[in-house]
C-alpha cells in the first residue's frame, strides 16, 4: 500500500480547532466538513487538495478537543497520509480508529516541504521525496493496521473479522 | 519498580496485579461519557456494529451541554439523534435541558464519578475526574462506541510527571492560575501522553473546585490524565454527592516518574495566558502594556463552579461592567445555578451589568453565545485560546482565572483585583 502526493506543510501544535473549526461541528457528515478543513490556518487548503495529497507538520499535530471530525475532515478532503514529528494522543487515536495513516516521523517533518511531491509506502515506512531526491524512514504500518485502514476504520474492521 | 496511582487504577481495572509505562493493555470501563457534539458519531459507529445494545445502561452518561438549547435546525438534529438513542436503549444517565449541566461539572455533582474508577469520555476534558482520584481520560467518538459496545478501552500505560504542591495560594489565587502557570512552565506538548499526577502538602489547601480546574487542563499540557491524591476534602465531597462506594489508590513509594517538579502555591500570582496557546502565559505583574478587552466570559468546564461564581460575584459586588465591555456568566450546572440564585450571586452580576445564561458550552468553542468579531478580544475563564476558538480568525482569547476575568470586566482591560484596591 503506497500513499502519493503534494504536500501541504505546516508548523508545530496545529489544533482541531484550525483543522475543523467548532462553527462548523453542528454537522457531523465526513463530505460537509471536509468543505471546511484547515480553514482556520489555511483557507485556500480546500481549493487546493487534491485526492491523495499529504499534509505533513512539525510538533504536536492535533492536539486540543477530542473531536473525530478533525482526522474525518482530513480523510474526507481526500488526504492520503498525515506525517508528523509528533501527534497529540487523542487525535493519534481519532486517526487509526477511522482509518486516516498517519506516521510520526522527524526527520521526514524536517525535510519535506509545501508543494514537494513524496511517496509513502506503507509496508517498509520508507518516505520519499520526490522533490528533493531523499528519503526518510518511517515506522512501517503492521498487518492489522493495514487492514484496518482497507477496512475504513476500526468499527467496519472489527467487523469484517467476525463476519 | 513500584507504580504510580495511574498505573495501580489500571492495572485493577485490567486484572492485573502490575503495568509498567508502555505496556498495552484491556481496561474495564466504569463510565463512558459523550456530548452533542461526539455522540453522534459514536451512534452512528455503533449503529454499524453487530452489537444490539449498550454494555450497561446506568454505565453510559449522555449529556447535551455544547449548542443547547439548540442553536441551530443542525444542532437541534444532533440533539434528537441522541435522545432518539438514550430512550431506545433507556440510558440511566442522559441529561438533556433541564437537567443537564456541563458534562465535567455535573458528572461529580450527580456522584457518578468517583476514585478508582476508569472513564472514558469523547470530550478531552474528561480528564477533570482526576481531581477526585479516578482515572479519566478524552477519546474519540470511535472509542466512545466501542466503549459503549463492550465496556472495555485499550490503552498504553502512562508514565507520569510528578508535580509536588507545597504552600498555600495567596487570595486571588485559584487552581486555574496553578494549571496556567504549570502550562507555561513544560508547554502544550509538555505531558505528551503522561499522567500529571498532583501530590505534596500544598494540596489540602486547594479547594475541590480549584481541583477540578487543575486536572481539566491536564490535556491543555498535552497530558492523557491529570490525577489528585484522595484526601478528606476529597472523601467528604464524594460523601456529600456519591451513593458509589469509592476506592483509593494511592502511588508507591518507589513509583518512578520521568520528571518531578516543586510548586510554592504560596509564589504564584494571577496569570493569564496570551493567544494563541495556553502555554503563552504571563503573569499580571509581567503585564506592562494595556490589554484592552470586548468581553469576559466567566464559565465552562473549567471554571463555572461554585467558587467561581462566589469570586467572581466577591469581585463584581458594588462595581459596574465598564461601558462596552459584554459580561457572559454561566453556571456550569443547574444546581449551580440555583445555589447562585440562592447566595444571591445572580442579583451581584445582573446589577453589575453581566448577563447570566443557562448551562452551555456555548462561547468558550465558539458555538453560540458570546462569538467574536474580527479583531475583538475576550478576557475568558475557559480553557483554550487557540486562533479562531472563539469566534472570528482574528479575535483574540487570553486565559485567565474568575478574578482576573471579573475585574478585567470592570476595568475593561486585563486586570489584578488589586486594581480595584481588592
Amino acid at each position: 500500500m503506497k500513499a502519493n502526493g503534494t504536500v501541504f506543510k505546516y508548523g508545530d501544535n496545529v489544533d482541531t480547532d484550525v483543522i475543523i473549526p467548532a462553527r462548523y461541528l453542528n454537522s457531523s457528515d465526513p463530505a460537509e466538513l471536509a468543505t471546511h478543513c484547515m480553514e482556520d490556518i489555511d483557507k485556500d487548503f480546500v481549493n487546493k487538495v487534491k485526492k491523495g495529497d499529504i499534509i505533513v507538520a512539525d510538533k504536536n499535530f492535533g492536539c486540543g478537543s477530542s473531536r473525530e471530525h478533525a482526522p474525518l475532515a482530513i480523510k474526507a478532503a481526500g488526504v492520503s497520509c498525515v506525517i508528523a514529528e509528533t501527534f497529540a494522543r487523542i487525535f493519534y487515536r481519532n486517526a487509526i480508529n477511522i482509518g486516516l495513516p498517519i506516521i510520526e516521523c522527524p526527520e521526514a517533518s524536517k525535510g519535506i516541504e509545501s508543494g514537494d511531491e513524496v511517496e509513502v509506502d506503507f509496508d517498509s515506512g520508507v518516505i520519499t521525496n520526490k522533490t528533493k531526491g531523499t528519503s526518510f524512514k518511517g515506522q512501517p504500518f503492521p498487518e492489522f493496521m493495514q487492514k484496518l485502514i482497507a477496512s475504513g476504520g476500526l468499527v467496519n474492521y472489527i467487523n469484517d473479522k467476525n463476519r | 519498580m513500584g507504580m504510580t496511582m495511574t498505573q495501580k487504577i489500571l492495572a485493577a481495572h485490567a486484572g492485573l496485579d502490575y503495568v509498567e509505562a508502555g505496556q498495552l493493555i484491556e481496561a474495564d470501563l466504569d463510565l463512558v461519557l459523550g456530548n452533542d457534539i461526539t455522540s453522534p458519531v459514536a451512534i452512528h459507529e455503533m449503529d454499524k456494529m453487530t452489537v444490539d445494545t449498550v454494555f450497561n445502561k446506568d454505565k453510559v452518561a449522555l449529556v447535551m451541554d455544547h449548542f443547547i438549547p439548540n442553536k441551530d435546525i443542525k444542532s437541534a438534529e444532533h440533539c434528537k439523534c441522541v435522545r432518539e438513542f438514550a430512550c431506545k436503549h433507556d440510558i440511566t444517565n442522559y441529561f438533556d435541558v433541564g437537567e443537564m449541566g456541563i458534562e465535567h461539572a455535573l458528572l461529580p455533582e450527580k456522584g457518578l464519578t468517583v476514585a478508582g474508577d476508569v472513564v472514558i469520555g469523547a470530550d478531552s476534558h474528561t480528564c477533570t475526574y482526576g481531581a477526585l482520584g479516578a482515572f479519566s481520560t478524552g477519546v474519540g467518538s470511535t472509542d466512545m462506541a466501542a466503549g459503549m459496545a463492550t465496556g472495555k478501552a485499550w490503552f498504553k500505560v502512562p508514565s507520569a510527571i510528578k508535580f509536588n504542591l507545597t504552600g498555600k495560594p495567596s487570595k486571588w489565587v485559584s487552581g486555574k492560575d496553578v494549571i496556567l502557570h504549570i502550562i507555561g512552565m513544560i508547554g502544550v506538548d509538555g505531558a505528551r501522553y503522561k499522567s500529571m499526577e498532583f501530590t505534596g502538602e500544598g494540596v489540602a489547601n486547594l479547594s475541590m473546585d480549584d481541583r477540578f480546574t487543575i486536572a481539566n487542563m491536564a490535556i491543555e499540557a498535552g497530558g492523557k490524565n491529570g490525577i489528585f491524591p484522595v484526601d478528606e476534602k476529597a472523601a467528604a465531597y464524594m460523601k456529600e454527592h456519591s451513593k458509589r462506594e469509592y476506592k483509593v489508590y494511592e502511588a508507591d513509594a518507589d513509583a518512578v516518574y520521568d520528571e518531578e517538579y516543586t510548586i510554592d502555591l504560596s509564589q504564584l500570582k494571577p496569570t493569564v495566558a496570551f493567544p494563541h496557546l495556553p502555554e503563552n502565559t504571563k503573569t499580571i505583574d509581567e503585564i506592562t502594556e494595556d490589554v484592552v478587552i470586548d468581553q469576559s466570559v466567566i464559565g465552562s468546564c473549567t471554571n463555572g463552579r461554585i467558587d467561581d461564581l462566589r469570586i467572581a460575584a466577591e469581585i463584581l459586588k458594588g462595581r459596574k461592567v465598564k461601558k462596552g465591555v459584554r459580561c457572559i456568566v454561566i453556571p456550569a450546572t443547574q444546581a449551580i445555578y440555583l445555589q447562585a440564585m440562592e447566595e444571591g450571586l445572580l442579583k451581584i452580576f445582573i446589577e453589575a451589568g453581566a448577563v447570566v445564561s443557562t448551562p452551555t458550552c456555548g462561547p468558550c468553542l465558539g458555538g453560540y453565545m458570546g462569538i467574536l468579531a474580527e479583531g475583538e478580544r475576550c478576557i475568558s475563564t475557559t480553557n483554550r485560546n487557540f486562533v479562531g476558538r472563539m469566534g472570528h480568525v482574528k479575535s483574540e482569547v487570553y486565559l485567565a482565572s474568575p478574578a482576573v476575568a471579573a475585574a478585567s470586566a470592570v476595568t475593561g482591560k486585563i486586570s489584578a483585583p488589586s486594581e480595584l484596591g481588592l
